[in-house]
């Protein structure tokens, strides 16, 4: 017999059964996988927009907006000259032909290193309720971006910003089908409260993020 | 980890006269308590929420073997190996044998209780495998040669003078008191072991049975970065874990979150399904996934499984009257607090930790902030019940309860008893109105306190005089 034999065996008893569930049995388990009903919603009588900005700015994050994708360069170069920023980074590709030379800035393409100090990502949805993104592995949306820069700035769609986490997976099991390898829900900066209870920001992800929505 | 939940009286007293654990503690009710009621009213169904959580949580239980098959199918699909393991020693040899076999030289790890209750670290090391603990405060605790005393906060005992000699002492850097300063620090220290591991180990919050996914809720992002940067990911999990969909996963984060840390959502909930993709960027080459059982089929065929249902928040010992006081260590194994005076006795043996059951004032405290409604007092009664059913509680005590049984069945013997001893504790009082020592067995309760003495008239005496007054 196997671990797996036995595990399974002795949950088999311990509910009190003697065999597998028949297909009949589990018919109202595999309907719920199937139809993966949503669990009880709190009320969300707020505007997704508005509620979108203020969450990030009570996870610590900033935001700032832009009218077109056009306009994402010099809003960065704004951003990182004001903090006294390094004016080179790396992005996805897909950000990859905007002017940022005219803007002074230098972003190469790649997945970002341990010493990388910008990172700029897009975001495949970002959610109101909670003020988070939602980024997906991929070939050209590489994680690292947004977590080894001491620095992450994203840009995100006001198109793409739904309600909550639950309308987040409906609008990827509508587009995708399938889950990516790695699906990453980020609010905020990287944080810790683990010497004394005293809340610091940065500890192995951004220290800062930076919010820039486009289409607004 | 070591079981030393015997000792618990012992520390306990220990612990109560530690002046900077007090201090350290003070910060718990400040604010997780005070920080987890403001955030709960962001919900305005929240007691919806809890019940629902609590209904899907039993649902899961029920058809666990249908769930953790229908996980194993998804996960095989997408690349993941699945394996299972009867035990902590089964899951710390597969996990070596794992390493081994990939030739790791040098782990990461995120935060993982099961890897607490194994003693994965020490075994991996014995291994001759260096093993990096990543979250601060598992960090904290590995450095020091310590044990957790939080399912949450494992370093919440620790004040910053402590941490600060540590890292001085073991960073070869200037020692600096400022918190900030000393995360960064961490984070220095940290980073390189991040772009070096050749393999990742990560604990799982949850089990997805429709997607085959595991997933992880961290703040600090040490979890994103274990399961992606090295080349081999290793996540280990309680059968207990799983729950059907997406959307269960969804609703319940509000609650754990919430209850957990005051927080609205933490900062990085991680979902992995499977390794590297063929177009992938990045992720792990190879992906496994162990599910462990380690004492769990045990609870769940006992009057005890409803523990089961624990999505560990750790709510019940932030709000716990006797952790408050004593912290975390006098539990003596890895779950402290009111679910570890459960979850303790029921893996490691009733009788290797008599005291846990008892270490509570039954306020409920923790049965009304559990945020999937686990009767906590009432599993710990039962757990009392078990004990002199056992004849695990020492023989004075359990003649003393037989002896109670039998006046209390006898209302005439009863009420006579009741008035010597209200006529007795008031003369013993004098005129304080304290009886600083009591006969017998209660010579122990008052070794450390005074007991307040009775009027000198039984409750029954009293009614029948006000009924009198009345007529």
């Amino acid at each position: 017999m196997s671990a797996r034999d036995n595990i399974l065996g002795r949950i088999r008893t311990a509910l009190g059964r003697s065999a597998p569930l028949s297909d009949k049995q589990s018919l109202a388990m595999r309907g719920k996988l199937r139809d993966h009903p949503r669990g009880p919603l709190p009320s969300m009588g707020w505007e997704p927009i508005p509620r979108f900005k203020e969450r990030c700015v009570m996870l610590s994050s900033t935001v700032d907006e832009a009218t077109h994708l056009g306009d994402v360069p010099s809003a960065v170069a704004r951003y990182l000259r004001t903090r006294d920023l390094p004016q080179r980074g790396v992005c996805w590709p897909e950000f990859s032909a905007l002017d940022w030379q005219s803007a002074g800035l230098q972003m190469a393409a790649r997945p970002a290193m341990g010493d990388d100090k910008v990172g700029l990502s897009g975001s495949y949805c970002a959610i109101a309720e909670t003020g988070t993104l939602m980024l997906l592995s991929g070939q050209n949306t590489h994680g690292t971006t947004s977590l080894l820069p001491d620095t992450h700035i994203a840009i995100v769609q006001t198109s793409r910003i739904v309600r909550s986490m639950e309308d987040a997976f409906d609008l990827l099991r509508k587009e995708h089908g399938h889950l990516p390898r790695q699906v990453a829900f980020v609010s905020g900066p990287s944080r810790t409260a683990d010497i004394e209870m005293t809340l610091v920001l940065g500890i192995h992800g951004p220290y800062r993020v930076h919010i820039i929505l486009v289409g607004s | 980890m070591q079981i030393r939940s015997a000792e618990f009286k012992t520390r306990a007293t220990e612990k109560l006269g530690s002046a900077t654990l007090f201090r350290a503690l003070s910060n718990l009710r400040s604010r997780l308590v005070v920080g987890r009621a403001n955030v709960i009213r962001e919900l305005d169904n929240f007691e919806d929420i809890r019940e629902a959580a609590k209904r899907v949580r039993d649902d899961a239980l029920e058809n666990l073997d249908f769930l953790l098959e229908e996980f194993e199918r998804n996960a095989t699909a997408n690349g993941a190996k699945v394996h299972w393991a009867e035990n902590s020693q089964e899951m710390n040899q597969l996990v070596l044998d794992i390493a081994r076999k990939a030739n790791v030289r040098k782990v990461i790890k995120s935060k993982s209780m099961l890897g607490e209750e194994s003693g994965l670290n020490h075994f991996l090391e014995q291994g001759g495998i260096e093993v990096r603990e990543t979250d601060l405060g598992e960090y904290i605790i590995q450095e020091s040669g310590d044990v957790p005393s939080h399912i949450i906060g494992p370093a919440i005992h620790r004040t910053k003078e402590e941490v600060a000699d540590l890292f001085h002492e073991k960073h070869n850097r200037p020692r600096k008191t400022d918190i900030t300063e000393m995360t960064w620090e961490a984070r220095e220290i940290l980073r390189p072991h991040f772009l070096t591991a050749d393999m990742g180990i990560s604990g799982a919050n949850f089990l997805v049975a429709e997607t085959g996914t595991s997933m992880i809720v961290t703040n600090e992002g040490n979890g994103r970065m274990t399961t992606t940067l090295p080349r081999v990911h290793v996540a280990i999990a309680g059968i207990e874990k799983v729950l059907p969909t997406l959307e269960d996963v969804s609703f319940i984060l509000r609650l754990l979150t919430r209850s957990a840390t005051g927080q609205s959502i933490s900062n990085y909930l991680t979902f992995t399904t499977g390794p590297k993709r063929p177009d992938d960027a990045e992720g792990p080459e190879e992906f496994h996934i162990i599910i462990v059982d380690s004492g769990r089929t045990r609870v769940l065929g006992s009057e005890l499984r409803e523990a089961l249902r624990c999505i560990r928040c750790g709510a019940c010992m932030n709000h716990c009257p006797v952790y408050q006081n004593i912290g975390g260590h006098p539990y003596g194994w890895v779950y402290p607090g009111p679910i570890g005076s459960v979850l303790t006795p029921a893996y490691v043996g009733l009788e290797n930790a008599i005291d846990l059951p008892n270490a509570a004032t039954m306020c409920n405290q923790c049965g009304v902030v559990c945020p999937v409604k686990i009767p906590l007092p009432d599993l710990m009664r039962k757990l009392r019940e078990r004990q002199v059913e056992q004849k695990l509680r020492p023989w004075a005590e359990r003649l003393g309860l037989r002896m109670w049984v039998w006046a209390a069945a006898r209302p005439g013997v009863y009420s006579r008893g009741a008035k010597l001893a209200a006529r007795l504790g008031r003369w013993m009082g004098g005129r304080e109105g304290l009886i600083h020592t009591l006969p017998g067995a209660g010579a122990a309760w008052t070794r450390e306190r005074d007991m307040p003495a009775p009027s000198g008239k039984t409750f029954l005496e009293m009614y029948a005089a006000r009924r009198a007054r009345r007529a």
